[in-house]
């Protein structure tokens, strides 16, 4: 028998392989097919039947992508508002969170729940309301002003995951540490931040892939081009150049590669950050 | 900061109690008016930013919807009351973007859950090159939609489309190449596949999550009592997903409702406004019009349309689960 269950399993695991392969193969192409067209002079990008090995394969894109267009500004843009607004949204969301999961006070359910309000809220449907108010503020039109819009975007989610993890941290060690006579802020740092670096990594990746790929927003509030961000220069750039697929994907895989660099190093906070999200609600 | 951190041990080392504050009036009142304190002094950053980006837009729009707007500052806005909601009851091009919506919703939330099931069960035990599969089937995940639109827009080209090659020289199905973004439906289908494209990994790894939750001894007691692969999925996996099941369709509901993107840069609502979504028929309301009196009452029917969705999705599962 347990020969027969060992080659049953054996075929049932070749079976999963091989349709695992086919979705993945799905999934992968259209990936490949776009990083092989940014390598295609213009004349190649509708050739038919369809080549996924370009030739004659030409740079040409990239350089004039990243060349012209001020493409770097823009990618430059993108980091920086990526940057402070990952550091930002994790910084507050983790001292709500430290509130919420440590502290007794009047209001913290109404408080949570109005916080939770904004997870439900469509983005995009308060983009027309947004404008207004940050017309009035002065905060259109200016990169610090797209930080503050994603900060208030992504501080709600980043609470409730965070809360969740703060709330896990034994209570024993931060009632020894008040005995010892640290006050709120020094457990904070030297308690909560230290043991929560898995949550605190989720909460950052999420906050960045969520800056850096953001494009309703950024397309609504700026426009001066010299402060667009990438997702903005590629639809523009597709806007201008309509066939010029090229020249649009090499500027999109360059946008990619931060993203991929940022996955690749964190996949690992990907994964175990939604699973908490799906768990606990 | 690590160093802090073994200052901790000291005092469990002594065997002393946790001491608290032997008066039990003022003092105690005190100290818990301090603490209140110190939580509010920890909410007031992030709250201050989501009150501003996030609540007082929301009553905005409530209020401009009853206007006939000014898209000048300092320009005059008149009141209409509800003109604005009974102009978007009458609308029929918002209508048919609402229609187009829930196609793409119908299509798109029971694509990807199905698929993202099957995907998650098949990741389930143990596998040669999992965390490969991981990695793969979640990378359309973490691409900006920015990206993937415009790809998905080069896949479905008519004349050269990678697509059309697949379907009339690679399997022979059709014989001409299929115009799909030049008419309503087949461009609604080429988002819908984007958007199962785009989400089967998010729906599996949720899913994959809950697998690991379900008892093994279950599916051993099923598979004793003879009950075949998917009769044990029926009867013992889907039921122990339940939760995860419920979230994945109330936030792909959500998400399926607020397609945006996807309509903007693969069609931009064209032809004739045939493949136009709620979103972006009220975004260019506001923004290409300049109406935002009426985009704004167009955004407070889409966000009662949404909370109502999911809040009557919710009822609905726990109301089964009872």
């Amino acid at each position: 028998m347990s020969v027969q269950t060992r080659r049953y399993r054996r075929t049932r695991t070749v079976a999963r392989l091989v349709v695992l392969s086919a979705g993945a193969a799905l999934l992968i192409v259209p990936f490949l097919y776009m990083v092989s067209t940014s390598f295609k002079p213009n004349s190649l990008v509708f050739e038919w039947p369809p080549k996924f090995i370009p030739h004659p394969a030409t740079l040409a894109n990239y350089v004039q992508a990243w060349g012209a267009n001020d493409f770097a500004r823009y990618f430059g843009n993108s980091v920086l508002v990526a940057c402070a607004s990952t550091l930002a949204t994790t910084l507050l969301a983790a001292l709500a969170a430290y509130a919420f999961a440590r502290f007794r006070f009047p209001g913290r359910s109404l408080l949570f729940w109005v916080l939770m309000l904004g997870l439900m809220v469509p983005s995009v449907v308060i983009l027309i309301p947004q404008y207004l108010v940050a017309t009035w503020l002065h905060l259109n039109n200016s990169l610090s002003g797209l930080v503050v819009f994603y900060i208030g975007a992504g501080v709600a989610l980043n609470t409730f995951l965070l809360r969740g993890f703060f709330a896990s941290v034994a209570t024993e060690l931060d009632e020894a540490m008040e005995v010892d006579g640290a006050g709120p802020m020094r457990r904070f740092v030297a308690l909560y931040l230290p043991l929560s670096r898995p949550a605190l990594a989720t909460s950052a990746v999420f906050s960045f892939l969520a800056a850096w790929d953001e494009y309703s927003w950024a397309v609504t509030s700026i426009n001066d081009p010299a402060k667009y961000t990438l997702p903005i220069a590629i639809a523009q750039f597709q806007g201008q150049h309509a066939t010029s697929w090229g020249l649009v994907f090499a500027a999109s895989v360059i946008a990619m590669i931060p993203v991929l660099v940022v996955y690749a190093l964190a996949q690992r906070h990907i994964v175990t950050g939604l699973q908490a999200g799906a768990l606990k609600s | 900061m690590s160093t802090q951190v073994t200052a901790v041990p000291r005092r469990e080392a002594a065997g002393e109690q946790p001491t608290h504050p032997p008066t039990p009036g003022t003092g105690r009142r005190r100290a818990a008016a301090r603490r209140a304190l110190t939580a509010y002094a920890l909410l007031v950053p992030a709250f201050v930013v989501f009150v501003v980006v996030m609540l007082v837009p929301i009553a905005k729009a409530a209020q401009v919807s009853l206007y006939q707007w000014s898209p000048f500052p300092g320009g005059e806005s008149t009141w209409v009351g509800a003109a604005n909601y009974t102009r978007a009851l009458h609308d029929d091009q918002f209508r048919l973007g609402v229609v187009n919506a829930l196609v793409y919703m119908v299509i798109t939330v029971p694509g990807q859950i199905l698929l993202g099931l099957v995907v998650a069960l098949l990741l389930e035990s143990r596998l040669p090159a999992r965390p490969l599969f991981r990695v793969l089937f979640y990378l359309p995940v973490v691409t900006s939609w920015v990206v993937v639109s415009l790809l998905f827009r080069y896949l479905f080209v008519t004349d050269g489309g990678l697509v059309n090659w697949v379907l009339v020289d690679g399997l022979h199905v059709v014989d001409h190449p299929v115009a799909w973004l030049d008419s309503r439906w087949s461009a609604i289908g080429a988002m819908s596949a984007l958007g199962i494209w785009k989400g089967v990994g998010w729906a599996a790894i949720i899913l994959l999550a809950g697998l690991t939750g379900v008892p093994a001894e279950h599916h051993e007691a099923a598979a004793v009592d003879g009950a075949g692969y998917l009769r044990r999925v029926w009867h013992v996996t889907l039921p122990a997903l339940r939760g995860q099941l419920v979230f994945v369709t109330v936030l792909l509901v959500i998400g399926g409702f607020q397609v945006f993107i996807q309509s903007l840069l693969m069609t931009n609502g064209g032809p004739a406004g045939q493949t136009e979504m709620p979103l972006t028929y009220l975004y260019k309301q506001a923004f290409k019009y300049l109406d935002f009196g009426y985009g704004s009452a167009l955004a407070m029917v889409m966000t009662v349309l949404v909370l109502v969705l999911s809040v009557g999705q919710t009822i609905l599962a726990n109301r089964r689960a009872a």
